[in-house]
């Protein structure tokens, strides 16, 4: 399959994801947002992997086709530890001001 | 010998010892324990002068080389001491007069605080370290750091009661016109060194570098060591904080501003009698200068009617005949009348503070009178000062008076004339002083009246003392005109070369004779003017210049006071405030402005903080692929 498509579905996450988080106010659906656009590249990461094992110059290498398949293990491993931080806070957000609206988190400035 | 060369160095740190103690100590000590250590140190030193002085009389010098104070490239300065005939009498005058004021402030400041007491006697022993630092040094440096730490000194002491303003505003006044005339020795200095790179008596007077001198360069160092000398002696132009001084206590009026501290002049110009000697034109300034405050002082004197007025002013004018004998190359005479002057005045000013002490704070001569009923040592040995500063024969001013009379007549008529008209004026104004405060009727109100009395054996032991040297001490210098050998003449004559033209004895019989023939005739027209004397209303015309002190005070206070002060206020309102504020203002405005344009960045909204993230990151995306 052309590589372009897989391209076009990974900016296409990526660009939702983004504008989700720009535009929602909602912690958890910015946190939706995020993961989304960081499977996005996940995608992009695996597609590439793939285009580049069809190449005669990289079958020669010991971990031929194999690299960017278990980084993207490992990307989905860390990206579970950070969901689990990521909800805690959210929850405590709750907690402390009984909303998750981003909006209220502007203590810093005053 | 050896063993009193040891000993020189306590001369000084004796009194420094004792500024410490009592500075340090002050809120611990009580009155009698700091009133003793501060006598006690200056009578140690007192003993070890006149140590060193018998050492001396018989023949030897002391240059006592301590340590290496600035040595720069070819500029080497070190701490020496140089301990000569001339030295040693400064160092008995000044411990010794200062042993005695030591004694009497013992009494006279008993009133005050402990604290305060402490405070006082820690001065005083401060000034007698820098005094004898001034004398002792054995170049010109260690004599400045002297002569300032003395100007301090002074300036700390009339500013004594600084909860008074006028006070305070004295002692500053005092300050500022010492300065003036430090700068004048400091650049002395500067051109001394520049010129022989050297500041060490013997070697500046050595004939080598006073080759090295030019005409112009040792009329210019003279001139500028003269400016000096007529900040510190109170000379004209710089004269009028002398009077202003005597808002500090009484003994340090005696001590600093009459016996020791005024002299400082006059001892660095006879140190330099090589230099000046050979300034011709400096020697007539010094002359003209001299007669001038001479004249000058006597004649405010005689219409002044605060008792330490009148005796300020007298300082001023006895100064002004020690410079009229420096500058008529006289140095022994103006040496000579220092020694006299430091007995009579003391004697005169710590006995004002007898009275003052019996009128229980009263200065006004005014409301005095009558007093030698209630204080007869007080009044006795008052009019033996005033004997001897009138110049009577016998008495110790009469003898040193008179050899600077003789100088001047030897230069000039004309400086003779003026002169004896300056010694008549000193006779009839002691003489005022002395009917109108002891004599008559009492004219004050019956309150202090009341209290009036002879003060306690603290304060009359040293006005005997005083006395007896006033009256003995002109036997040093009988003039062989008189039959004596002038002892101080022949005993300083390895360190001062005086260039006087000697007069015959007959010429000196007639001078001798005429001045006490008109002194005799000035005393006896200030009795018969002020012996029913009764206060005036206000004065007119000349006499009201008189009192008013021929308006030179106001005369500066034109000239540089309001001038400096406008100056003052245009730097003030143009330059400082719109200049220097607006430049300051306008940064601190510049940077709140931009801050607040800035501000809506920081809006504290996450969603906008990620919308700037993702145009910055956009941006760099252009960036990388466009260009």
């Amino acid at each position: 399959m052309d590589i372009k498509a897989y391209i076009a579905l990974s900016l296409t996450l990526f660009t939702i994801g983004l504008i989700g988080v720009l535009v929602r106010r909602n912690a958890i659906i910015i946190f939706m947002c995020i993961e989304l656009m960081l499977n996005a590249v996940n995608l992009l990461l695996v597609a590439f992997s793939k285009m580049h094992a069809a190449s005669p110059a990289v079958k020669a290498l010991p971990t031929y086709a194999s690299d960017a398949q278990v980084f993207v293990f490992f990307i989905m491993v860390v990206a579970a530890a950070e969901v689990s931080v990521g909800l805690a806070i959210i929850v405590m957000m709750y907690r402390n001001i009984h909303s998750v609206d981003v909006n209220f988190l502007n203590r810093l400035k005053h | 010998m050896n063993n009193i060369v040891k000993l020189i160095w306590l001369i000084p740190f004796l009194p420094l010892i004792g500024f410490l103690i009592n500075g340090v100590g002050r809120k611990l000590l009580s009155k009698t324990f700091s009133g003793i250590i501060g006598s006690a140190v200056v009578l140690g030193s007192f003993i070890i002068s006149l140590l060193v002085f018998l050492q001396i009389k018989s023949g030897n010098v002391f240059n006592i080389h301590y340590f290496n104070f600035i040595s720069i490239d070819s500029l080497k300065i070190s701490f020496d001491y140089k301990i000569d005939q001339l030295t040693s009498l400064f160092l008995l005058i000044i411990t010794g007069v200062g042993f005695l004021i030591h004694v009497y402030s013992t009494s006279y400041m008993h009133e005050e605080d402990d604290k305060d007491f402490a405070k006082y006697f820690s001065y005083l022993n401060l000034f007698v370290f820098s005094m004898l630092l001034l004398v002792m040094g054995g170049n010109y440096l260690i004599m400045f750091i002297g002569w300032e730490g003395v100007g301090l000194c002074s300036y700390l002491l009339i500013g004594y009661w600084y909860k008074n303003n006028n006070y305070t505003d004295a002692a500053k006044k005092a300050f500022i016109m010492n300065r003036i005339g430090d700068l004048g020795f400091l650049l002395a200095l500067f051109w001394l060194i520049a010129k022989v790179d050297t500041v060490d008596y013997d070697q500046v007077f050595s004939a080598a570098s006073l080759a090295k001198l030019t005409p112009v360069d040792i009329s210019g160092i003279t001139l500028l060591l003269f400016v000096g000398a007529t900040g510190k002696s109170a000379q004209i132009p710089l004269y009028t904080w002398l009077p202003d001084a005597m808002a500090g206590p009484t003994p340090v009026s005696a001590l600093i501003h009459a016996a020791t501290m005024v002299t400082a002049g006059i001892y660095m110009i006879a140190r330099s009698n090589a230099l000046f000697s050979l300034a011709h034109n400096t020697q007539l300034v010094i002359t003209i200068v001299g007669l001038a405050t001479a004249l000058l002082a006597a004649s405010i004197a005689i219409k002044q009617h605060d008792i330490k007025k009148v005796l300020a002013y007298s300082t001023v004018s006895q100064l002004g005949f020690m410079f009229i004998a420096l500058g008529t190359g006289n140095y022994v005479a103006a040496v000579f009348h220092v020694i006299t002057h430091a007995f009579f005045k003391a004697l005169m000013f710590l006995g004002s503070g007898s009275v003052i002490h019996a009128m229980g704070g009263e200065q006004d001569i005014r409301k005095m009178g009558g007093l030698h009923k209630h204080m007869k040592i007080t009044s006795i040995t008052f009019l033996i000062g005033c004997i001897a500063i009138a110049g009577i024969p016998g008495f110790s001013g009469f003898f040193s008076k008179d050899e600077i009379l003789a100088g001047a007549y030897s230069h000039g008529v004309v400086f003779y004339a003026v002169a004896l008209f300056a010694a008549l004026l000193t006779a009839f104004y002691m003489f005022r002083l002395y009917i109108v405060t002891f004599t008559g009727k009492f004219r004050g109100t019956h309150e202090p009246e009341h209290h009036l009395h002879e003060s306690p054996s603290a304060m009359t032991i040293p006005l005997i003392i005083l006395a007896v040297l006033s009256i003995v001490g002109g036997y040093i210098g009988v003039p062989e005109a008189l039959g004596g050998h002038h002892q101080l003449s022949a005993f300083l004559s390895p360190v001062v070369k005086s260039s006087v033209h000697h007069l015959t004895h007959d010429t000196e019989y007639m001078l001798m004779g005429l001045s006490t023939a008109l002194v005799l005739i000035a005393i006896f027209f200030a009795w018969t003017r002020f012996k029913k004397y009764q206060p005036e209303g206000e004065s007119k015309g000349f006499a009201k210049l008189l009192e008013n002190k021929w308006y030179v005070d106001e005369l500066y206070d034109f000239v540089i006071v309001k001038p400096i002060k406008s100056i003052a206020g245009f730097s003030n309102r143009i330059i400082e405030a719109k200049g220097i504020d607006g430049l300051v203002n306008g940064v601190g405005k510049a940077v709140n402005y931009s801050g607040r344009q800035l501000r809506w960045l920081q809006s504290g909204q996450v969603g906008a903080y990620v919308l700037l993230m993702v145009i910055g990151i956009l941006l760099l995306f252009i960036l990388k692929l466009f260009f």
